[in-house]
């Protein structure tokens, strides 16, 4: 320590940026314990970039030796029999059913949490919005398996008769078609979805309503538009990006969903139009319900399904962050 | 009507303030409204015998949409009705929200009440029939305390340096990919971390299941929440601070140490325990790696293990009376966890932050 003190540290060199002089003073003493705590940091980074770099490889490996035992043709084969000799599986149903379930799962939830956030920011007194917003945080956390339980036991139950309903008034389009029974279907896994992932749209949306600039929002009320008004020409403009990356991070949550899709939902390896009949199924629900029985071969099909579920995230959470970037580009010059 | 002011000097009888106000409804309109379409969805589903409320509270919302509407539109015009019908909407659509989720906590805290006691707390499902009565979740809190403790060994050291890294020595190609990368990893699915495992750790490496797997899965989904979390807290420190101490010639290392982390070690603590708090609920990752057993495995390394969030689905999947029972428990037991983890991160989070506030 003393003998640390004892050399002087580097003079900062005038080409140094002025505002963050001590953050880069460092690098000219470099000490052992310095370099040793330097090299732990970066090796943990490092770390987490080798342990991306393996996720894809490892999946990727596995998939390919599935893909090319495939009988069936990978995207477009309706069956799922990767256990039998030869294996035959495609991913369409799982596909179908993923995306019917995830963007049913956001129409649903976006207006409803943008609704909440607006509640919760703009309308709800003061100390109701704060206990509200603790709550929200709360449910967020909620384990998925829980939301699973109630929706399988108690939510499954309760729709049969608002689908009746559909079916009676809607049922011409095809889409509605219900022929009885627990409705296990791809609609209740998007209504459980959304409830799901209303507490994420909600936080990520209030929070970006919140910042929305008073002044402007006073402006507005000097002016005297009505609170709709304030909140139409001020408030969601400033917020849309935000909500959109909010619903984005929302979609990205559905669509990985495992165990709360694999407790409600019937599956079936049949591509129907008829939404609110059992069938259908997810990547994630495929992969929960058919690992048990794998073999190794059936391991291996499911990997490759996994590995194409790994792509469809990132694409939409790249997506987000693409919108988030943006915002942040755009509120910094507004500023 | 300061220009009629000024003309007319006599003073005449100003006009009415009623004149100049738009006629408004009286404050306890949108009550009645509601009362009033609460009143009739009921009366109506009734009517029509609709079996599920679903049905009335919907109708309900809407008649009180419409009604609010168009009553405002009629005494106040179209612009106030437009206001309205945004608070009703706004309203509607937070009761929506706030009905399913609080029936969830009311059913898994009644439902789960109901077999959740000492017995349940201290015994494992070694021996009881899935048709039988009795049994608990011994084995599965074991299970998850085992792996998510592991998890959070591996994960939080490495998501905290590595956090460190990106705020304190951070900047260049390698801090903005690691940066990109946290993003990315962040919305990994939990299966997806599962399946990683399993082929690495399961297939290529060829050990069994165990509670290690499982943890390995679910520290691939704490790290990137613990490194976001820490990065936010980290940027948090003042810079003065760290100029100070290395003005006096501390060492980076040292500084980082004993100034820069003690001064966020709060919110540090905070993340780290709402990342476990997020892990503690999954239950993928276990079904692939775990495998999930009815004993008593006190060796997260040999062996399947259960855990609280596979033992619920374990239980729901035997689909009969008593199996449900024990599945809603242990869903109670397993919310009361990540709640009870939750108020603590966020009560720490409070005591300590004043501290920043100051500094």
């Amino acid at each position: 320590m003393t003998t640390d003190a004892v050399h002087p540290p580097p003079a900062p060199s005038p080409e140094e940026r002025p505002d963050r002089p001590a953050l880069r003073a460092g690098r000219g003493a470099t000490h052992r314990g310095d370099r040793v705590f330097r090299g732990l940091s970066r090796g943990s980074g490092i770390t987490l970039l080798v342990v991306m770099a393996a996720i894809a490889a490892f999946l990727s490996w596995r998939a390919a030796i599935a893909i090319q035992a495939d009988e069936g043709n990978f995207l477009t084969t309706f069956e799922w029999d990767a256990n039998a000799d030869p294996p035959v599986f495609g991913i369409a149903v799982l596909v179908f059913g993923t995306a019917v379930s995830s963007v049913l799962a956001m129409l649903l939830a976006v207006p409803v949490a943008v609704g909440i956030a607006l509640f919760i920011s703009h309308y709800a007194p003061r100390r109701v919005a704060a206990a509200l917003g603790y709550v929200v945080d709360l449910l967020a956390a909620v384990p998925s398996i829980v939301y699973g339980l109630w929706g399988a036991l108690f939510l499954v139950p309760h729709l049969s008769g608002l689908y009746e309903w559909f079916e009676q008034f809607l049922g011409w389009t095809g889409v509605f078609g219900y022929a009885g029974g627990a409705p296990r279907s791809l609609f209740t896994v998007g209504i459980l979805l959304a409830i799901m992932i209303l507490p994420i749209v909600t936080n990520v949306s209030r929070e970006v309503f919140r910042q929305a600039p008073a002044a402007h929002q006073e402006a507005a009320l000097a002016l005297g538009a009505t609170r709709w008004e304030v909140i139409r020409m001020s408030v969601l403009p400033f917020g849309r990006s935000g909500v959109i990356s909010a619903s984005m991070l929302g979609l990205g949550r559905a669509l990985g969903e495992t165990m709360a899709v694999a407790t409600v939902l019937s599956p079936s390896f049949v591509l129907q139009a008829s939404l609110l009949d059992p069938g259908g199924g997810t990547f994630a629900q495929n992969i929960a319900a058919g690992f048990k029985e794998a073999g190794t071969m059936g391991r291996d099909a499911l990997i490759a399904s996994g590995l194409v579920l790994f792509l469809i995230t990132l694409l939409v959470n790249g997506a987000a962050r693409l919108i988030i970037a943006r915002r942040k580009e755009y509120s910094g010059a507004a500023a | 009507m300061s220009k009629t002011m000024t003309r007319q000097t006599t003073p005449a009888p100003s006009p009415a303030p009623a004149q100049l106000r738009q006629p408004r409804l009286p404050r306890w309109a949108p009550a009645a409204t509601a009362l009033g379409s609460a009143l009739a969805g009921c009366g109506l589903g009734l009517l029509a015998g609709w079996e599920s409320r679903v049905q009335w509270g919907l109708l309900a919302a809407a008649l009180h949409v419409v009604a609010s509407y168009l009553l405002a539109a009629a005494v106040e015009g179209r612009r106030q009705a437009r206001d309205r019908l945004a608070t009703s909407v706004v309203w509607v659509s937070f009761l929506v929200a706030v009905i399913p989720l609080a029936s969830l906590l009311w059913e898994t805290v009644a439902r789960g009440s109901r077999v959740l006691d000492g017995h349940f707390l201290t015994h494992s499902m070694n021996g009881v029939l899935t048709l039988d009565e009795g049994g608990g979740i011994y084995h599965a809190l074991l299970g998850t305390v085992q792996q998510v403790g592991l998890a959070a060994l591996i994960a939080a050291p490495i998501g905290l340096l590595t956090a460190v890294y990106l705020v304190e020595y951070g900047g260049g190609r390698l801090a903005s990919a690691i940066t990109f990368f946290v993003d990315v990893m962040t919305g990994i699915p939990s299966i997806v971390a599962g399946l990683f495992v399993l082929s690495f750790w399961i297939i290529l490496l060829d050990f069994g299941y165990s509670g290690f797997a499982g943890a390995m899965a679910l520290a691939i989904l704490m790290m990137p929440i613990v490194v976001r979390s820490t990065e936010e807290m980290l940027k948090l420190v003042p810079n003065e601070l760290r100029e100070a101490s290395l003005a006096l010639g501390v060492p980076r290392w040292k500084t980082i140490l004993k100034v820069v982390l003690p001064t966020a070690i709060g919110g540090i603590t905070t993340g780290v325990m709402l990342a476990v708090a997020r892990i503690a609920g999954e239950s993928a990752p276990v079904l692939l790696l775990v495998f999930g057993s009815a004993q008593i495995n006190a060796n997260p390394f040999e062996g399947a293990q259960s855990s609280l969030p596979y033992y619920i689905y374990e239980q729901w999947a035997n689909g009969n009376a008593p199996s449900y029972d024990r599945a809603w428990a242990a869903a109670l037991v397993l919310i009361a966890f990540v709640m009870a983890l939750n108020l603590l991160a966020r009560g720490l989070a409070r005591w300590k932050a004043p501290a920043q506030g100051r500094s």
